[in-house]
């Protein structure tokens, strides 16, 4: 039963949340802000909030002096074919343990995730030594290669959640009907779970796209993505405000509006199905 | 149900991610396991032999070992406080009747989407620069003299970047947990009088009190990780220096894979310490 609230501790509560909201929001608002500013108007005493001449001429100068969109192009890639090769590995994986549970199916599932606790730092150099070994330091292949199987675990354990839903008596009921294994994954159960399987793309490509000691410690100027291009303004580019401000606005910009569609899913991913 | 035929194809479909999974963990273990117990400097000399249990040694004996555990224990106990008190605080605001709910759930778990590369930098330029940034200019505005926040306040400063971007971590969790919880409980509470502090303390944080070990287990294991905040702000100096930043920098910056090596070791050994109390939690939700 809804209690019946008043209007009075309604429009507190509203006052209260929105604040806070925008105080949390504010960091990314004065970024976004700050990047339609000139230079001179983005370090100007007192601040200007919303009166200034806006001007867009801060992305075009970051995209011009240091190839933004290569950057842009590296972490597409990157968080993209790792989340689909990811994918195609996981599904079957998390079929199978979903629909035909054996004894060690729990233990296999608790080790998969055990490997997504390795701290990295612990195995920084011998990565870093087959990947000069291989060729592979500053390539995208490697690069791909090292997200997707951070992020592994995570794949199998959310398909996992998700395919534990779908009742096992329609998967049965194709195969009475003569339904191959392959025509029972293929046109059962994946066309069932694709709800799952998207927000667990979404998910993945949110993290994939985030992730920086990798992309830090093993790119140069070839392979790197957003997050190794945002670090090169660490100094001096740091103090041109507005053209940082361009250069991260843009970075952020496109996992921001993915990740507000995901955040429900967010909870389940991050909690591998313990929090739903 | 299962049938001889679909187990071994079901063992089959497992095999690509077992067997990825197994190289991805058992390779580079082995080789920080056998680094560790050498003397190896890949630019003074490479491979000057087995040393035993020196490294191990030197790494804890070095004089910036234990100011990086304090400094570690800082910023993962920093934030964890922060981020658990105020997200349980937010989620239980957010769970209130009110307008426009959905935008602002949306404006608080932002930050979380942010790299952390450029909340790093964005804070540290744009924010808490002495000269130029936003608190600056506030601490001005109140005739106080701006913090040089970076060197004079570098842990309490570091702690507030990375807080800023996991609380919407914990606050979702925990607002998905609140909202689980049936209201007829508070409501009987508070038909028989009792106060909102007493109806929070024996209704609501019991009842959130797995959220809560989870929030902590996992945001442990991704703050004893965190190093782009450090890389890009201070680069380990003014005291910021972690477990995780020393070893970087003994692996990378000195290459001393040896004693980085066995500082890997260390860390991998404090992960698997948490990381079996998160799974006891994970693996008991697996039976349910």
């Amino acid at each position: 039963m809804a209690r019946a609230v008043t209007t009075q501790r309604k429009t507190i509560n509203t006052a209260i949340a929105w604040a806070i909201g925008l105080l949390i929001f504010f960091p990314i608002l004065w970024t976004v802000l700050t990047s339609f500013k000139t230079e001179a108007q983005a370090i100007s005493d007192p601040p200007v909030f919303l009166f200034f001449d806006w001007t867009l001429e801060n992305y075009s100068i970051v995209q011009e002096r240091s190839n933004y969109m290569r950057y842009l192009w590296n972490s597409v890639i990157i968080a993209g074919v790792s989340t689909i090769i990811g994918i195609i590995i996981a599904v079957p994986a998390a079929w199978s343990m979903a629909f035909v549970p054996s004894r060690r199916s729990k233990d296999i599932l608790l080790w998969m995730l055990s490997t997504k606790m390795l701290p990295a730092v612990g195995v920084l150099y011998p990565i870093y030594l087959l990947f000069i070994k291989m060729g592979l330091l500053d390539s995208l292949v490697g690069l791909t290669i090292v997200v997707m199987l951070i992020n592994l675990p995570i794949i199998v354990w959310m398909l996992y959640t998700y395919f534990k839903e779908i009742p096992v008596d329609i998967l049965e009921a194709a195969r009475m009907d003569g339904a191959t294994l392959r025509e029972e994954i293929l046109y059962v159960l994946t066309p069932m779970a694709i709800p799952g399987i998207a927000s667990t793309l979404l998910l993945n490509v949110i993290l994939a796209w985030n992730e920086a000691f990798w992309t830090l410690n093993l790119t140069a100027a070839k392979a790197a993505p957003l997050t190794a291009f945002i670090a090169s303004y660490s100094s001096p580019e740091g103090l041109f405000y507005a053209k940082l401000s361009a250069a991260s606005t843009m970075a952020i910009a496109p996992i921001l509006i993915l990740g507000w569609f995901s955040q429900k899913q967010l909870v389940r991913g991050l909690t591998f199905g313990a929090v739903k | 149900m299962a049938t001889q035929h679909s187990r071994s194809a079901a063992r089959l479909m497992l095999a690509p991610a077992v067997i990825l999974l197994l190289g991805w963990m058992l390779v580079p273990l082995t080789m920080t396991l056998y680094f560790s117990f050498k003397k190896y400097l890949p630019l003074r000399g490479g491979d000057l032999g087995w040393v035993g249990f020196d490294n191990y040694i030197r790494f804890v004996t070095s004089s910036a070992f234990w100011p990086s555990v304090m400094t570690t224990l800082l910023i993962v106990g920093g934030v964890l406080v922060i981020t658990v008190v105020l997200g349980v605080l937010l989620a239980i605001l957010l769970d209130q009747p009110m307008w426009g709910q959905g935008v602002v759930r949306i404006l608080v778990i932002a930050p979380f989407f942010v790299m952390p590369t450029v909340s790093a930098l964005v804070w540290k330029n744009m924010f808490m620069d002495p000269v130029n940034g936003i608190l600056a200019h506030l601490w001005k505005a109140f005739g106080a003299t701006p913090i040089e926040w970076l060197s004079q306040a570098s842990v309490p400063s570091l702690i507030m970047i990375v807080s800023w971007q996991w609380l919407p971590f914990a606050t979702l969790i925990l607002l998905t947990a609140i909202q689980s919880l049936d209201s007829s409980q508070l409501e009987a509470a508070e038909i028989d009088g009792a106060p909102p502090v007493k109806r929070f303390w024996y209704i609501t944080l019991p009842h959130l009190s797995r959220a809560i070990t989870i929030v902590i287990l996992i945001q442990s294991i991704f703050l004893l990780a965190v190093f782009a905040e450090i890389f890009v702000t201070t680069g380990g100096a003014f005291g910021t220096r972690t477990l995780t930043y020393l070893i970087f920098q003994r692996v990378l910056e000195s290459q001393n894979v040896g004693l980085g090596s066995a500082g890997g070791v260390y860390a991998i050994i404090l992960a698997n310490i948490i990381a079996i109390f998160l799974m006891r939690i994970v693996g008991k939700n697996l039976d349910a």
